[in-house]
């Protein structure tokens, strides 16, 4: 879809002369005005959008927040008191970006499960989807440094917890995981240098994601979109103008993601982080119950799930290093899940072991917790690994239409249906 | 965006509706993030300051810290009083007093620079009205310039014992701040 000709037509001679020496306004004009996108895209297509928004939301108001910060062990939790009770809007600014880093994985949970449901990761959006795995890997390690910053007891503890897992590697090479470890920390503990370049690696990280989200929109743009049929884009009948019928989609879901999101932010802006943060860090006392925050909360249980250190360690990372090679392990010809009868109900079983991981993550390790959680540590494997490349080859799935065109429109395609917008295609 | 012909009026209205109220939106939006930068409750709640003078003797001075400035505290002996009395107002570089506990359009004699039944205080913002360096002259080793006051050693601004601009490129004379007296011994600045 990248080829379609450009329309952009400098309106003023200054336009016309910039377009000649610079044409950043006709790569805009053709990626996010004229852009032809399918004609059936529903609400879940409007996640990309939105977390674009909510990337640039905590940047801007992370910017904001380090205005105030301070890095230190001794001033932190201070600095994001006095962000919340001295600093003009700094409690506002502050929910913002505290909300905002949950409102930012509700969003990528929401959009990588739309890709496993439409089959977005295969051919010809493999690289796009790799591109996708990576910055969710760096948006957690983001999230991760961030939530370090006020310096309360889950900070702390969070810090150490985590940190400690890359010690698990003793088991491979004594003294390698302790020497990393160390060199993670700068010290032989955590403490205030840790928190300053967590702090400094917070700041930087939020732009190495945005990067790679200029690639993916990139690759996005070669292939073209994926739609809830699957199919590929065949005539331009397929197809309507970004704007203003994909934007305006766009804004509508954005207005309703932002409604969530403000309600958060202004009613219950503690309700997703943890009552131990507003205790400082006190490296003597660990908290009785250690939780991560809830987006990792899949990922922990299946690290508590395996009764092995390394072991643990490499499973919650191979959990979401697998998604990597999701376009090779899905055998089906057909994208679509809607025309896949098997595999749907399978998808759906994915689905919820994931949010069932979630729940018992944040359960105490212990007793039928654990035996749950290995059961559904199974099958998110078991999904990957036996599910997609079986189904694939075993399902056969239903009659696919022979175009979007014919999805919307029924067969023929010609009957404009009763209150559609008129020949929108005509342009 | 007219696409319904019977009713193209309505579908305008709710378009341009939903635009303006947007527009509303992100830009009340933008206050906050403007307000954030502007000092905050706890630099607010510095703004004032008291000061025991009862220490300083006739031609000393002491520096003290007030919003983050310093502030010159002078106990003049009565020939630098005298002195600052003497000169002409119009050889002045700036005749305006620039002493927040007087008129605003008082002019800069020497009782105008101080506060009245305490002459031989002069209290000032001890921040050069050029480019805000602070002037020498509160030590007894410093340089006091060619008027016996204070000397600002970035660009060599002169001022005199009433702290007036009489030399150099600074425009005006240091600046008094809002003070009082709260007994015969001890002020409050701000």
């Amino acid at each position: 879809m990248a080829q379609h000709e450009s329309t952009y037509v400098p309106k003023s001679a200054i336009a016309k002369w910039w377009d000649q020496r610079l044409p950043i306004m006709r790569l805009m004009h053709d990626s996010f005005v004229d852009y032809p996108t399918p004609r059936n895209l529903n609400f879940l297509w409007t996640f990309g959008g939105i977390l674009t928004f909510v990337l640039v939301a905590q940047i801007v108001t992370g910017i904001v927040l380090a205005m105030h910060y301070q890095p230190s062990a001794e001033d932190a939790f201070n600095s994001v008191e006095n962000i919340r009770r001295n600093v003009n809007y700094g409690y506002m600014i502050r929910n913002f970006h505290a909300v905002g880093a949950s409102m930012f994985f509700i969003a990528v949970y929401i959009h990588i499960f739309r890709g496993l449901y439409y089959g977005s990761y295969k051919a010809p959006r493999e690289i796009l989807w790799i591109l996708g795995v990576l910055i969710f890997l760096v948006m957690m390690a983001t999230a991760f440094m961030g939530y370090a910053l006020p310096w309360g007891q889950m900070s702390f503890w969070g810090v150490t917890v985590i940190t400690n897992l890359f010690s698990s590697l003793d088991g491979i090479f004594p003294g390698l995981g302790t020497a990393i470890v160390e060199w993670l920390w700068g010290g032989y503990a955590v403490t205030g240098v840790t928190l300053n370049r967590f702090f400094s690696l917070h700041y930087l990280l939020p732009f190495v994601i945005l990067g790679l989200v200029i690639l993916h929109v990139w690759a996005l743009h070669v292939a073209g979109q994926n739609n809830p049929t699957g199919l590929d884009v065949k005539t331009k009948s397929d197809t309507v103008p970004m704007s203003p019928y994909a934007i305006s989609k766009d804004f509508l879901w954005m207005f309703v993601f932002l409604i969530m999101f403000a309600w958060f932010v202004f009613f219950l802006p503690d309700y997703l982080g943890h009552a131990d943060n507003y205790i400082e860090a006190n490296p003597l006392v660990t908290p009785p119950h250690i939780v991560p925050e809830w987006y990792f909360l899949p990922f922990y249980a299946i690290l508590r799930a395996i009764p092995d250190k390394l072991g643990g360690v490499v499973a919650m990372f191979a959990a979401i290093a697998i998604l990597v090679f999701v376009p090779w392990l899905d055998t089906s010809r057909v994208r679509s899940s809607k025309y896949r009868p098997i595999y749907k109900w399978f998808f759906w079983l994915f689905a919820f072991s994931c949010l069932a991981l979630g729940y018992l993550g944040s359960k105490p390790a212990e007793g039928v917790y654990v035996f749950w959680a290995r059961i559904f540590t199974f099958y998110y494997f078991a999904h990957f690994l036996i599910v997609m490349p079986i189904v694939g080859i075993l399902e056969t799935p239903k009659k696919l239409p022979r175009s979007i065109t014919e999805a919307v429109l029924g067969e023929g395609g010609a009957a404009t249906p009763k209150g559609a917008a008129a020949a929108p295609e005509r342009r | 965006m007219a696409t319904d012909v019977e009713d193209p009026q309505r579908r305008d209205f709710l378009i341009i509706a939903g635009n303006a109220f947007a527009a509303v939106g992100a830009a009340s939006l933008i206050w906050p993030f403007v307000q954030q930068m502007n000092p905050d409750a706890g630099a607010k709640a510095l703004a004032s300051i008291e000061v025991d003078l009862s220490p300083i003797q006739q031609g000393q001075a002491i520096t003290v810290m007030w919003r983050g400035k310093p502030v010159f505290i002078r106990n003049r002996t009565p020939e630098e009083i005298e002195a600052a009395k003497k000169v002409p107002l119009n050889e002045l570089v700036d005749e305006a007093a620039r002493n927040e506990n007087v008129e605003a359009d008082a002019r800069a004699t020497d009782e105008n620079r101080t506060l009245k039944g305490h002459e031989n205080w002069l209290v000032m913002v001890g921040v050069c009205t050029h480019l805000g360096c602070i002037p020498k002259g509160q030590t007894l080793s410093d340089a006091k310039g060619d008027y016996g006051g204070w000397f600002c050693p970035c660009h060599g601004s002169h001022y005199d014992t009433a702290g007036r601009i009489r030399k150099g490129p600074a425009p005006r004379n240091l600046e008094v701040p809002t003070y009082e007296f709260v007994s015969d011994t001890k002020i409050k600045i701000g």
